[in-house]
């Protein structure tokens, strides 16, 4: 169903002197699709991530990110993407309308387009009357979805979650995620890197890397069924367990 | 007492194993001794300086030659009369003119005195001052010299005794004030950081939810520290002694035993500090602000408290440093003991004991 | 009882980080503390560890109360806080003497206790705590919060941002300790991690919930709970939330927890309603509720 690859990694390995932290990973991940990207602290994910969006240079193999080669078009690469993380999301002692205004002159869009946008997202999140008070203000989970939306507010192809809704509350867990099917739903690809196992069962697809290589890759129901478990955490467990 | 040495053998862990700040708290001293002793300096040397002589004798000639052939002054011309005085200023390059009154010799001869006036360009005042003294003590040099072979002394007015650093050597009046300022920063400092690193890392939560006695965990801050701060204060009266020629004039061991005093004066401020700020930064701005400005500045160590307005000299009252720097002058330069000096060691002693129970009583046992 | 509280509240300014918490933990139980970040879990155990005072209620632990007690409790209990709390300048070893030495111990003291988790770290004793991966420092936390001999443990989310690895091999640890004799309370964000507890409480914005077993409060679940699934999943949960029966729908990995406002509600009428909006693959499956679905449901 899915065509069109957005991003395709072929034996992109990276070292750190004699310690290889990606080791020849190959996938690919098609338009619209929410990929979970697994592994354990220290399996190379983080490493793997940084070099897909431009941050950090392979030692070999390929890669290209919404259709530019991450070698050599860094600049292209970080135009198409967006990126929201746990530890880096938005600044709590400017007011929510700020943040929007802030992180959109960053990427470079017209005042004009900054008032709409941030109108519409303002709308969206339902904060109108919040737009005003300190970003501090919102619980985490609000917190969170209001990153996800700035995250967005320069039309990326591509965007990039790290381990978004650890430690959200469960209700407003699923109304990020309900935001996350919505934007793949538009055509967004979504990249999830995370070791949350709950949150690889909303992916399309998850890969996941234990000690610089993919260990497996598919859906989560396939995983499931191949390693005759019930969970992800379950699917995790036996695939680090094999490894040792 | 058990647990109180394995808090110790800790924080000699911490100190020991953090390179940078090592560095920082032995480099420190050497770096600031030298700066002081050789960059920064009240010395004068080669100052321009003109000549008003209403009288042009034998005695105003001689003394004239005696201050240009000095190598602190240089005579840059002779003004004729008190009105080309402030052109000669304004021209900017002269700190002084020495005027000398009328019939200057026979005045000396018949009244037994006469006057030179000293006019000083003052907006440089500390230069001003150390010009007055300088040109002061080549006339009673001079003085001095006539007066050898006459029974009866000719007196020439103005005169400045300067006294224990006869020389006028600079550093000798820096080393005190540097010992000061470090010890105060070391030891203040390096505490108060010490405790409140603990609150930021979240150790202190653990150190709480433990048997642990409050004076357990101040003291057992304190104690590596004078140990560090000892060893500075050796290095820096080694440096004075042996680079800079500086005498001790006191007795080693009430120097030694003052130096102590005054670290652990300054440690009791630290943790003080540390109990009332929540984070590093805190604790570092309360030192630097609240600690080092006024130790540099109201000590007396770079600027004469008989200077300031009654008001600053109260405050200089409650900062330890003032007391230390009387304390460590009296031993090093003037050679006094503890009888002269018993006054403000008890002060020391007394804000000492202050510090140290108001932080015991200020200490938190929770987190609020 | 281990630990008791009675009418708790605790404000921070104007925001009630705590509001009248009452429950209790039997001797040697493994009770869990469950809810989101900044649900109040952290503040409780800190009232409950006497770092903090409350502004009012009642609670006293190992017998002791919380506030006129607190040195007993300081000799009696073991906390490990949320962030990680030891010295990282300090090898493995240096640590684990220092806090033997703090409660008045020595490691060869109390070393049966700590052994099984010790001796997964011992090969790297001589490292520095900071140069640990994120599952060693967690079990070098448990060691050191345990080598005085605890009554009482207290681990406020010891298992967060730790690898499913190391989180299972966590929780095993925390059984064997039970069985030790002491009693642990346990906090978690992860629902998941719930049903590992032999009791639990569910707290939300300062207030519990629920108090029971992991079990009676699944099944507590008032009504019938169903998975749900299709090819378009965005579309699916626009139209699971339009149709009229619907209660409640929330994502649940790649299923919908579906319920419905309707006592003899049909899945064929769901499912007929579905193909009506051209959903494909649609399954409609009877679920078992889980601490989640009842999370939602009662903070709702």
């Amino acid at each position: 169903m899915k065509i069109e690859n957005v991003i395709a990694v072929k034996d992109l390995t990276k070292r750190f002197g004699a310690f290889t932290a990606v080791d020849h990973i190959s996938f690919e991940v098609g338009k619209g699709e929410i990929f979970g990207f697994l592994g354990a602290n220290g399996a190379g994910k983080t490493t793997a991530m940084k070099m897909l969006i431009g941050i950090s240079k392979p030692t070999s193999g390929e890669a290209t990110v919404a259709g530019f080669d991450v070698r050599k078009h860094t600049e292209e690469v970080k135009k198409s993407i967006g990126y929201m993380s746990q530890g880096f999301s938005l600044y709590n002692d400017l007011t929510i309308q700020d943040n929007i205004t802030f992180f959109g002159g960053i990427y470079g869009l017209k005042k004009t387009a900054i008032q709409e946008k941030s109108k519409l997202l303002i709308q969206d999140l339902g904060l109108e009357k919040m737009a005003n008070k300190l970003l501090g203000a919102l619980p985490l989970g609000w917190k969170q979805k209001v990153a996800f939306s700035v995250a967005l507010l320069h039309n990326p192809k591509i965007i990039f979650l790290d381990e978004p809704t650890g430690g959200v509350d469960p209700i407003t867990r699923r109304q990020f995620w309900e935001m996350i099917y919505r934007e793949a739903h538009k055509g967004i690809t979504v990249f999830v890197t995370t070791h949350y196992m709950d949150e690889a069962e909303y992916c399309d697809r998850v890969s996941i890397m234990v000690e610089g290589k993919i260990a497996a890759l598919d859906t989560p129901k396939n995983l499931k069924e191949h390693y005759q478990v019930d969970s992800m955490n379950q699917v995790f467990l036996k695939l680090a367990r094999n490894i040792e | 007492m058990k647990r109180f040495i394995g808090f110790i053998k800790k924080e000699y862990y911490h100190i020991v194993r953090d390179k940078r700040t090592l560095f920082i708290l032995f480099g420190m001293p050497i770096v600031q001794v030298m700066l002081f002793g050789f960059a920064i300096t009240n010395e004068i040397n080669k100052v321009e300086i003109a000549i008003l002589d209403h009288s042009k004798d034998v005695t105003t000639i001689e003394l004239s030659n005696k201050i240009a052939s000095s190598k602190y002054f240089e005579i840059k011309e002779f003004v004729a009369n008190e009105e080309s005085i402030e052109a000669a200023f304004k021209k900017g390059r002269i700190k002084a003119v020495l005027i000398f009154e009328k019939d200057f010799s026979k005045k000396m001869m018949t009244e037994k005195k006469a006057t030179v006036q000293v006019i000083s360009d003052a907006t440089d005042p500390n230069t001003a001052n150390t010009i007055s003294s300088y040109i002061g003590s080549i006339l009673l040099l001079y003085q001095q010299e006539i007066n050898k072979d006459v029974l009866i002394s000719y007196q020439i007015v103005p005169t400045t005794r300067l006294v224990y650093n006869p020389e006028l050597k600079s550093v000798f009046m820096f080393v005190p004030g540097v010992m000061t300022v470090i010890l105060m920063l070391v030891s203040a400092m390096m505490t108060s950081i010490s405790i409140t690193r603990e609150k930021e890392l979240g150790t202190m939560e653990v150190l709480l939810v433990s048997p642990l006695k409050p004076f357990q965990v101040v003291l057992g801050k304190v104690v590596p520290y004078i140990f560090l701060s000892v060893i500075n204060a050796v290095i820096i009266i080694l440096l004075s002694i042996f680079v800079f020629k500086m005498p001790v004039q006191g007795s080693f061991f009430l120097l030694g035993i003052e130096s102590i005093l005054f670290i652990v004066n300054a440690l009791s401020l630290g943790i003080l500090i540390s109990t009332i700020s929540a984070s590093q930064q805190t604790a570092m701005m309360l030192s630097l602000m609240g600690l080092m400005l006024p130790v540099i500045l109201l000590s007396g160590f770079i600027f004469p408290l008989s200077s300031m307005p009654v008001i600053l000299q109260l405050i200089s009252n409650i900062i330890p440093a003032k007391w230390f720097i009387i304390i460590i002058k009296g031993i090093m330069l003037k050679g006094v003991g503890l009888g002269y000096i018993w006054k403000e060691t008890l002060i020391l002693v007394a804000m000492t004991l202050f510090f140290i129970v108001v932080s015991i009583k200020k200490y938190k046992i929770r987190l609020e | 009882m281990s630990i008791s509280l009675d009418n708790i509240s605790k404000s921070y300014g104007k925001i009630k980080a705590l509001n009248a918490i009452s429950f209790e933990v039997a001797d040697g139980e493994l009770f869990g503390l469950i809810g989101p970040d900044g649900a109040g879990k952290t503040t409780l155990f800190r009232i409950l560890t006497t770092l903090l005072l409350p502004d009012q209620g009642q609670a006293t632990v190992a017998g002791y109360d919380v506030i006129k007690d607190y040195k007993n409790i300081r000799n009696q209990v073991g906390y490990m806080p949320g962030k990680f709390s030891l010295y990282q300048d300090l090898t493995v070893a240096e640590n684990l003497n220092f806090f033997a030495t703090i409660f008045g111990t020595t490691i060869a003291e109390n070393y049966d206790l700590i052994k099984e988790i010790y001796i997964q770290i011992e090969p790297f004793k001589e490292r520095r705590a900071g140069k640990l991966s994120g599952g060693m420092k967690q079990k070098l936390a448990l060691c050191c919060a345990l080598i005085h001999k605890p009554q009482v443990l207290f681990l406020d989310e010891p298992t967060t941002g730790v690898d499913p690895v190391s989180r299972k091999e966590f929780w095993d640890m925390l059984k064997r300790l039970q069985q030790k004799g002491i009693t642990i309370l346990v906090s978690t964000p992860y629902m998941d991690e719930a049903s590992l507890c032999d009791r639990i409480a569910l707290i939300t914005n300062g207030k519990i919930l629920e108090v029971d077993t992991p079990k009676a409060i699944m099944a507590a679940y008032p009504t019938k709970i169903y998975k749900v699934s299709a090819s378009q999943t965005y579309q699916l949960i626009q139209d699971l939330k339009t149709y009229p029966e619907t209660h409640s729908v929330y994502p649940f990995g790649q299923y919908m927890h579906f319920t419905s406002n309707k006592t003899n509600f049909k899945p064929q009428d769901l499912i007929r309603y579905l193909e009506e909006k051209k959903h494909t693959d649609i399954e409609v499956i009877e679920t078992v509720a889980s601490i989640e679905d009842t999370f939602m449901e009662l903070s709702k």
